[in-house]
């Protein structure tokens, strides 16, 4: 069963600006990874729940005490764009 | 011993507490093995010369004052470049975060400091810790010490070439899928992957959040127990450490593998194993048997499958993760009109082919109408396994195969074929989608000199016998074998 894979939709979803010959080589190598990865869909598997952690902890919780953070200047100095202690982007909406 | 840079980790501890060399000749002859091996072999993304001096000199003035820290003071140890250090440059192989020095230690890190160790550099690795070969990492490729045409495996190759050449005398890596250890067995180290949990994640750059896992390669089964120890126990920055003591495994290394039952797992043989790693396994669980080990051949179904589940699960948790790549906080920023242009291009650019087909296919196995067929079913098998190895731990103590399906393989042999390269875990990625601990010992080599490992696993917090049974198969393989460095300068015993 060839399997349906919209590469453009899915290269938007992950933010990744890749161009048509680019998708056309990722499409390729995507069904041939996918249809081997298919072989989960012939394991019988009704009645059991997925599994999310290896050892089925509950959530660890640790004491709510106030702790130093790191220094907000160190952080941004790693930063490609900072200012007034923000990190700075392009406008995230139009006419902004 | 000719050369201070081929000690053990117990022999050069040994070393300076006798008085015999200092923790500053030790790193002096670590750097100089370096000197003469990295442009052959390209381990290292970063050596850090004046850091590691300046801890040598550290451990010196404990040492003479009758104070060090335990095993590992004065050590000179390797660390994957996917593990915070503050200030020293970590970039996980990548090209989006060059030159990014972060703010802070990883726990690992922070505990190997305290210990007296002292951290040489970074080590190279396929970037974000994806592939098997480290030829995926954004520097270039590290090498293979027995053979430099060979790839040192991945993705923790850096790590491995470097205990196997002498540029370290122990370092860390992760496993999510083997990471530890395939490349421990193609060169000829030992590589321990603990059980999910008991290694804090804190400041290790995640991949997969719920296999990723910190361990140790060495160049014996003692030395990685004690790099093992450095670094076990509960931390309350990471919410998924497990919360009890870590297993105490060191009183079990001397006791033999006589009365221990040993299942030979069915499904990690056959097609695709070269002949010289069935043979080496075959050998190895013949002289188990001779020493007293009650062998049994045992199957374990979903083992065909966790490849495929693995290879949902992980890109799944991958494409979460990377988002924070996004060219705002740290790393790569390429220009854009918008914030999402800018982020597009960003990631276009900085990640590299094979992150990028991670991305799009955990992306995908998680996307609407995708995500019951792949992701949902997969992470059922991985339920099916776990309850599968808990009716087999029932029968058996340990479970063993090999590490690898095959020797060293020729540079560029499976770059041109994602799941050629995917397929080379299938030994090791049963541990990881269990959480279960397992272990690659060097057993023999093959025809042409290169490297075996034998692989060991043991139920969850099962360190100890896993340690027992590792330490039988050391001692029973009595592999002595050591890579001819190529290299002007370095002569071998």
């Amino acid at each position: 069963m060839p399997i349906e894979i919209d590469i453009a939709h899915v290269a938007r979803l992950a933010r990744l600006a890749l161009g048509p010959d680019e998708l056309e080589i990722y499409h390729a190598q995507l069904g041939v990874i996918l249809e081997h990865a298919a072989k989960v869909q012939s394991v019988p598997v009704s009645g059991l729940e997925p599994t999310a952690h290896p050892l089925a902890l509950v959530n660890g919780f640790r004491p709510d005490e106030v702790r130093p953070s790191l220094d907000r200047d160190e952080v941004l100095a790693a930063a490609p764009e900072a200012a007034e202690g923000y990190f700075v982007v392009p406008p995230a909406l139009e006419g902004s | 011993m000719s050369d201070l840079a081929d000690l053990s980790i117990a022999a050069a501890g040994e070393g300076m507490a006798n008085g015999a060399f200092s923790a500053g000749e030790l790193l002096e002859a670590v750097l100089k093995r370096a000197s003469l091996t990295e442009a052959d072999l390209h381990c290292y993304l970063t050596i850090d010369h004046d850091g590691a001096r300046g801890s040598a000199h550290e451990s010196e003035v404990r040492r003479r004052e009758g104070t060090p820290e335990g095993p590992l003071d004065g050590i000179p140890i390797a660390v994957k470049d996917n593990f915070c250090t503050r200030g020293l440059q970590t970039t996980c192989g990548s090209q989006i975060l060059a030159g990014y020095r972060p703010p802070y230690d990883a726990t690992a890190v922070a505990r190997l400091r305290r210990a007296g160790a002292v951290i040489v550099g970074k080590t190279n690795l396929d970037e974000f810790a994806m592939g098997s070969s480290t030829e995926n990492s954004g520097f270039g490729p590290s090498r293979n010490p027995w053979d430099r045409e060979r790839v040192p495996g991945g993705s923790s190759g850096g790590s491995a070439a470097a205990v196997a050449a002498g540029s370290a005398l122990g370092a860390y890596g992760s496993d999510t899928g083997g990471s530890i250890r395939q490349p421990a067995s193609l060169c000829g180290v030992v590589g321990f992957k603990p059980t999910y949990g008991l290694v804090s994640r804190y400041g290790l750059v995640a991949f997969s959040s719920s296999f990723d896992q910190i361990g140790p390669l060495a160049k014996s089964v003692d030395d990685a127990l004690t790099l093992f120890e450095a670094v076990a126990g509960h931390d309350p920055r990471d919410a998924t450490s497990y919360p009890g003591p870590a297993p105490v495994a060191r009183p079990e290394l001397a006791r033999g593998a006589k009365g221990v039952r040993i299942g030979l797992v069915k499904e990690l043989a056959g097609e695709g194993y070269e002949p010289a790693v069935a043979e080496a396994t075959t050998k190895i669980v013949e002289v188990l048997g001779a020493e007293g080990a009650d062998v049994v051949e045992v199957s374990l179904p979903t083992f065909a499958t966790a490849l495929s589940a693995y290879y949902l699960i992980a890109p799944a948790e991958a494409s979460a993760n990377l988002a924070r790549f996004d060219g705002v906080r740290y790393g790569l920023r390429l220009p854009g009109d918008t914030v999402e242009d800018m982020m597009g291009r960003t990631r276009a650019e900085g990640f590299g082919p094979e992150v990028t087909r991670r991305i799009l296919l955990g992306t995908y196995a998680l996307s609407a109408g995708y995500y019951d067929a792949f992701y949902g079913q997969a992470q059922r098998v991985r339920s099916k396994l776990i309850a599968e190895l808990a009716e087999v731990f029932g029968r058996v103590d340990a479970l063993v195969s090999p590490a690898s399906p095959t020797t060293a393989f020729e540079l560029g042999a499976k770059t041109q074929d994602p799941l050629s390269m995917y397929l080379t875990d299938v030994c090791t990625i049963p541990a990881n989608l269990s959480g279960i601990p397992a272990i690659s010992i060097p057993v023999a080599t093959d025809e042409r000199g290169l490297p075996i490992g034998f692989q060991v696993m043991a139920p969850a917090l099962g360190e100890p016998m896993l340690f027992r049974v590792a330490a039988a198969v050391e001692r029973l393989a009595g592999f002595s074998a050591r890579p001819e460095l190529a290299t002007a300068g370095v002569a071998r015993p």
